[in-house]
């Protein structure tokens, strides 16, 4: 992937701005844990930092496990956790009766996930998490902070985030707080395919068409649901979303149920 | 009727598909932030951008209908953006936020930032991601408090690329004459701060009027849409063709080898380059690069490097790795001029965390030099900066801090001011400020007698000679010459010679440039101090660098004379009175001046007296009338008048 020309090529730049990003969290946060879902985000997540921190991951990586994953999911959790040498946690999530019963359905089966973080918090002490979230993802997303403070319980407050300019990031550091760190933020949902091929970075193979039909998102079973498609490779998918009007998250259902769900969701803690 | 399909056909082909079958790298997206002030229309102007170049993904618009329906308005384009529910209820923007289109030339991110002053935070936030900025002024209205107040910011955030957007033509009619005028005030305002803008364009966000299509309603405009103007921007250079900046972010280990992580930020660096480690100046050579692919012969700005070094140099985090012989500034006070973001005000005597790429230094606020009227562009007093302001402040640090100009290297230029860990201001640095006023627990006290009568006493004003030049060239016989001299006519003469302070007052310092630099602050100190007392201070010190002399130079203030000891390294080795050279030759000694340091040649010394060309006698002649000229109090007979 040499290139001779003087810019660094796009992938480069958004790599390097990430590995930057991953080695400041390393030094700037005592407790660090990177969150995975199993996407390609969070794949790809843990490939910067097999890069950043020279081929190895000197952090735990966390599975908020619902039990409602895809099979195919599983299985690729179990492979890969032993093959990237993984210190994985996977602890289960506590079940839909503890969710908020305002909330709409599907919110709360995601919801789940926010319960199961504040357990994983509270439990490893943890004062950074690493996330795949993108800014091109949703509309609340794309106000977030690279380092990201949030209050007691994991609350995100959304009005009074701190400057960041000039990769200066805030931690403060207050008991029963943490920072969430954002490495792909910059990232678009195409940027990430291209990198998955350059890289050749493994995948669930859901995300590929199989009778008219792929996943473009990856969530739980119930409330994730695939998008009519006849993409069988990243290129095809590449070329898909080059073209593409429909949103990436239109397959879930708690970004749809009501205009501020997803806002809710995060500002008790969720993605 | 075959227009009017052609139209819609067009319309309905997704931007994003044309010139698809064109397979390239991608580009990356060109950031472009939207600001001004509150109401002026930038968020309508981000909705009808993108609407009009049909990059809406689908059911956006139809979801923006509804939302505005549920609040009793008509059409909120706004909400694309303003996504919190608090933005929403509140019609206004809180912070900054992304999206995504594309031209056929190429793909854009716009970056939207809120007008309020209450959340300058988070314009700067946006601001400081862009390459060019769309100012967006009302026409009705025109120019306003926060319209100058971004641009202000802009020019300190180094965003020089500006397109200013009159926005609501409609409500003046579309005239020509409403839209001159607010061109006129703006184009102004941006040009006192160095910015031209590129196009001023009239436009109305609500209608749609020239921003992808040509308005017929201004017909008299002949530059191009915003559209046009966005794609007309010409992308920032690379920076690798700029000294090498390459800040330490951490140290790893790899076996026994230890790696210097971090982004280069400027230059480029291979290995077998031989650099220099900023503020100590140890030197290095580079024995492996790591670029996250293995290992490269070469990297360049922008990329993250692990790096090892064939010598075992003390890494640290916050160490800039430069060429030798172009370290960055070294200076424990600095001048800057600062954005404060935060509610709580800085004041002279606050203590904060300047961060300078990957290091942090403790700083006092010293001095306020000058407070920034951003309205009138005018310099006011005072010793507050409160939230949304802009001063030029003096910042002291008790080690020394690694800097360029903004000027020079804009990345190495700039902070960011910490408060416990959160964010709160920023800087520009504009170079190295001397120590001469002392804030905080340390009262000065005077003297009983004051200079003027010090002096009337001696016939003599005070001050200081200070002669640089290369080790030999005569500094110091010349100072021991002329002090024989003036003393034998009844002067007050004192010679403060750098090798004999380095065996007692400055034993402690090496020669690394944060040693030089110190070194040099003690002497200007004494010197300064002596001076006052209506002495002649004849200093005898090699001082290399232009740097180390300005710091001399501001610390003793008036009665300073730069007195250049010229003569080549060639002469200055040939005589070797004290066997140096031949040992700096023979790689005894590191880092010494004319072998393997640099002398800078004084740009404006106030006398030179070139040593390989004149004798000694001459030259102390020479170097006496000077200081006759200058320094006596009576002239009569050309010989100052004695006790």
């Amino acid at each position: 992937m040499s290139n001779t020309d003087q810019h660094l090529d796009h992938l480069d730049q958004l790599e390097a701005q990430s590995i930057y990003i991953l080695r400041e969290a390393r030094v700037r946060l005592k407790r660090l844990g990177l969150l995975w879902s199993l996407g390609k985000d969070s794949n790809v997540l843990i490939w910067l930092c097999r890069k950043a921190f020279m081929g190895e991951l000197p952090f735990p990586v966390a599975h908020l496990d619902t039990g409602l994953e895809f099979p195919e999911s599983y299985e690729f959790r179990n492979r890969y956790a032993q093959e990237w040498g993984l210190n994985l946690i996977k602890d289960e999530c506590p079940p839909i009766e503890m969710t908020d019963p305002t909330l709409p359905p599907g919110t709360r089966i995601a919801a789940r996930k926010s319960l199961g973080l504040a357990a994983a918090l509270e439990k490893y002490q943890f004062d950074g998490l690493i996330t795949g979230i993108r800014r091109d993802e949703q509309a609340t997303r794309a106000k977030e902070r690279i380092f990201s403070p949030r209050g007691l319980d994991g609350a995100w407050q959304a009005a009074h985030q701190p400057p960041e300019f000039w990769d200066q990031y805030t931690i403060e550091r207050h008991p029963g707080t943490h920072t969430r760190v954002h490495p792909l933020l910059a990232w678009t949902e195409v940027d990430v395919w291209r990198y998955i091929k350059r890289e050749e970075i493994p995948l669930v193979p859901l995300y590929f068409a199989k009778d008219g039909k792929r996943f473009r998102s990856l969530g739980e079973i119930g409330i994730t649901f695939p998008v009519d498609s006849h993409a069988t490779t990243i290129d095809e998918i590449i070329d898909e979303l080059e073209t593409t009007r429909t949103p990436e998250r239109a397959g879930r259902s708690m970004d749809h149920e009501a205009e501020d769900a997803f806002e809710r969701l995060r500002a008790t803690g969720y993605l | 009727m075959a227009n009017a399909a052609l139209r819609i056909d067009s319309l309905s082909t997704p931007v994003q598909s044309q010139g698809a079958n064109v397979k390239k790298a991608p580009l990356a997206p060109y950031p472009i932030v939207i600001v001004g002030h509150v109401d002026h229309g930038k968020s309508t102007l981000i909705g009808r951008l993108l609407h009009d170049t049909d990059s809406l993904p689908e059911g956006r618009l139809a979801e923006l209908k509804k939302v505005s329906e549920q609040r009793g308005l008509h059409m909120e384009w706004s909400f694309l953006l303003d996504a919190l529910q608090i933005e929403r209820d509140q019609g206004i923007t809180l912070d900054t936020t992304r999206i995504w289109f594309r031209t056929p030339k190429r793909p854009y991110v716009i970056i939207d930032a809120p007008g309020h002053r209450e959340f300058l935070r988070n314009m700067v936030t946006g601001a400081a991601a862009a390459d060019a900025a769309v100012l967006v002024t009302d026409a009705e209205r025109g120019i306003s408090e926060q319209t100058r107040r971004h641009a202000y910011l802009l020019s300190l955030l180094g965003v020089r690329k500006v397109i200013v957007a009159v926005n609501k033509m409609d409500l003046v009619d579309h005239a020509e004459d409403a839209w001159k005028g607010v061109a006129g005030d703006v184009s102004d305002y941006l040009q006192k701060l160095g910015i031209e803008p590129l196009y001023v364009i009239p436009l109305s966000a609500r209608h749609g009027d020239n921003i992808a299509a040509r308005s017929e309603k201004m017909a008299w405009y002949r530059g191009p849409t915003l559209l046009e103007a966005l794609d007309l921007l010409v992308p920032a250079a690379p920076r690798t063709e700029a000294a090498l900046r390459l800040p330490i972010q951490d140290v790893y280990r790899k076996g026994d080898t230890r790696l210097a992580v971090g982004r280069i930020e400027t230059g480029r660096l291979k290995v077998g380059d031989k650099v220099e480690i900023a503020p100590t100046g140890q030197p290095a050579t580079v024995a492996s690069i790591d670029a996250g692919k293995g290992s490269v012969p070469e990297a360049r700005a922008g990329q993250s490097v692990a790096v090892s070094f064939i010598e075992d140099a003390a890494l640290n985090r916050g160490q800039i790795i430069a060429p030798a012989g172009h370290m960055p500034h070294i200076a424990t006070t600095i001048r800057v001029r600062a954005f404060w973001l935060d509610p709580e005000s800085l004041t002279a005597g606050s203590r904060i965390t300047l961060r300078l790429t990957t290091s942090e230094h403790p700083v006092v606020v010293e001095k306020f030099e000058r407070l920034v009227d951003v309205e009138h562009l005018t310099d006011g007093e005072g010793s507050e900066l409160g939230q949304g302001g802009i001063a030029e402040i003096v910042l002291r640090s008790s080690a020394p801090i690694a800097f360029d100009h903004a000027s020079d290297l804009p990345i190495t230029g700039r902070a960011g001011l910490a408060r416990g860990g959160r964010i709160v201001g920023g800087c520009i640095l504009l170079g190295a400020a001397s120590n001469v006023t002392v804030a905080g627990p340390v009262t000065a006290v005077n003297n009983s007698v004051n200079r003027a009568a010090f002096e009337a006493r001696n016939g003599h004003r005070g001050g200081v000679i200070w002669l640089t030049g290369l080790s030999g060239a005569g500094k110091s016989t010349l100072s021991m010459g002329t002090q024989r001299r003036l003393f034998d006519d009844g002067w007050r003469v004192a010679v403060l010679d750098g090798d004999n302070l380095r065996k007692g007052l400055n034993k402690d310092l090496g020669f690394a440039p944060a040693e030089r630099l110190e070194n040099v602050r003690r002497v200007a100190e004494v010197a300064k101090l002596m001076a006052e007392t209506g002495t002649v201070v004849l200093v005898s010190l090699i001082s290399p660098t232009v740097e180390l002399r300005d710091l001399a130079r501001s610390i003793v203030g008036d009665g300073f004379h730069e007195v250049w000891v010229k003569a080549d390294v060639t002469t200055c080795a040939a005589r070797d009175p004290k066997g140096l050279y031949a040992a700096a030759q023979a790689g005894k000694i590191q880092q010494f001046t004319g072998v393997s340091a640099p002398f800078e040649a004084p740009a404006k010394p106030d006398l030179v007296l070139d040593t390989s060309e004149m004798d000694i006698p001459t030259s102390s002649e020479l170097l006496i009338a000077h200081i006759r000229r200058h320094l006596a109090l009576s002239q009569a007979d050309g010989h100052a008048v004695g006790i």
